[in-house]
């Protein structure tokens, strides 16, 4: 059964205080590589039929209208679970540019 | 006057808020949220809690409700609809309020007793207050931070529909101080703070007079009772 998966984010110009009190529990627990966490939700669809374009494109409709809300989050990603996006890596590690390839 | 109240999986005041429309002199009608009837009551309310457990978005998945399609269409028609915390989320996630509300900025539940500034008098659960009038009701929030661009910002200002200013303190991060808001025609308003939880003496915030003798949300319901009034 094909999944698709969607990534949210808090829009990067907002405080994140879900993020900063993960940071803060970090730097408790020792560690100080890491300074600063954003928080972010991971919507997993699965569904019967065939892992082609209509999907995606449904899904991204989905996530831009019901998934997220563009008042306070940006879809970072949709894409399907077995196919990594060429663009995965960066668009997690840059969630402030907010509209990837992948999407 | 008849004043529906909508219960949702979750929701916390909607017999506080029952409570409220009684006491200011009108009928209060429990509304389902399931349901696509609301019962031809001639205002509406959505009160505060965690409707379906907050997941997904504060107020998104109630804003889906079967109730919700009905209650957007009364809005647009006029019909005075006050959203009360989660409802002003939910309000909010329905598109019938423009920004959003995000945790607040200190990452902490925030329950006080909170003075607020009327900035707009002439909305259907205003109109009773004096302008710039100053009140003190419940607030109890965890993510009760108000945002929205600087255009919009921009226009809520500019337009007078900033409703409520919280003074003194903000509690939560919101942008400009801002409490609550009203739509251009005054018919639908949301806000953080609790205006049913201050209704009764002996049960409301304290006051210079006396302990818990605040009855400053009262006059949301009988504003409404008194659009209600000139508008048949």
């Amino acid at each position: 059964m094909p999944t698709i998966v969607v990534e949210v984010m808090p829009k990067a110009v907002l405080l994140d205080p879900a993020g900063k009190a993960v940071a803060g529990a970090l730097a408790r627990s020792g560690t100080s590589r890491f300074t600063d966490v954003r928080l972010g939700k991971r919507f997993e669809l699965s569904f019967a039929g065939d892992a082609d374009d209509a999907a995606l494109s449904e899904a991204r409709e989905l996530a831009e209208h019901l998934l997220s809300n563009g008042v306070i989050e940006d879809v970072v990603s949709v894409h399907f679970a077995n196919a990594k996006p060429a663009t995965s890596t960066s668009a997690a590690s840059t969630s402030a540019n907010s509209t990837p390839a992948a999407l | 006057m008849r004043i529906g109240v909508v219960t949702f999986p979750g929701s916390l005041d909607d017999r506080d808020a029952q409570r409220a429309v009684r006491l200011a002199g009108a009928d209060a009608v429990a509304l389902w949220h399931g349901e696509h009837d609301l019962h031809g009551v001639d205002a509406l309310i959505l009160p505060g809690g965690f409707s379906y457990g907050d997941y997904l978005r504060c107020g998104a998945i109630a804003s889906l409700s079967p109730i919700m399609a009905e209650i957007i269409a009364a809005a647009n028609r006029g019909v005075p609809v006050l959203g009360i915390c989660n409802g002003f989320q939910m309000l909010a996630e329905a598109h019938l309020l423009p920004g959003g509300l995000i945790r607040n900025n200190h990452g902490s539940f925030v329950c006080r007793d909170q003075k607020l500034r009327v900035e707009n008098t002439s909305t259907a659960w205003t109109n009773g207050f004096a302008p710039a009038a100053e009140i003190t009701i419940p607030l109890k929030n965890g993510e009760g931070g108000f945002i929205a661009d600087a255009d919009t910002i921009a226009r809520l200002e500019g337009e007078n529909l900033v409703a409520f200013r919280y003074l003194e303190l903000n509690p939560n991060g919101s942008l400009n101080d801002i409490a609550g808001i009203t739509n251009a025609r005054g018919n639908v308003v949301g806000l953080m703070p609790h205006p049913e939880h201050a209704v009764e003496e002996g049960f409301g915030p304290d006051t210079a007079a006396a302990m818990r003798s605040g009855t400053d949300g009262l006059t949301f319901f009988t504003s409404a009772i008194a659009a209600f009034a000139t508008s048949v």
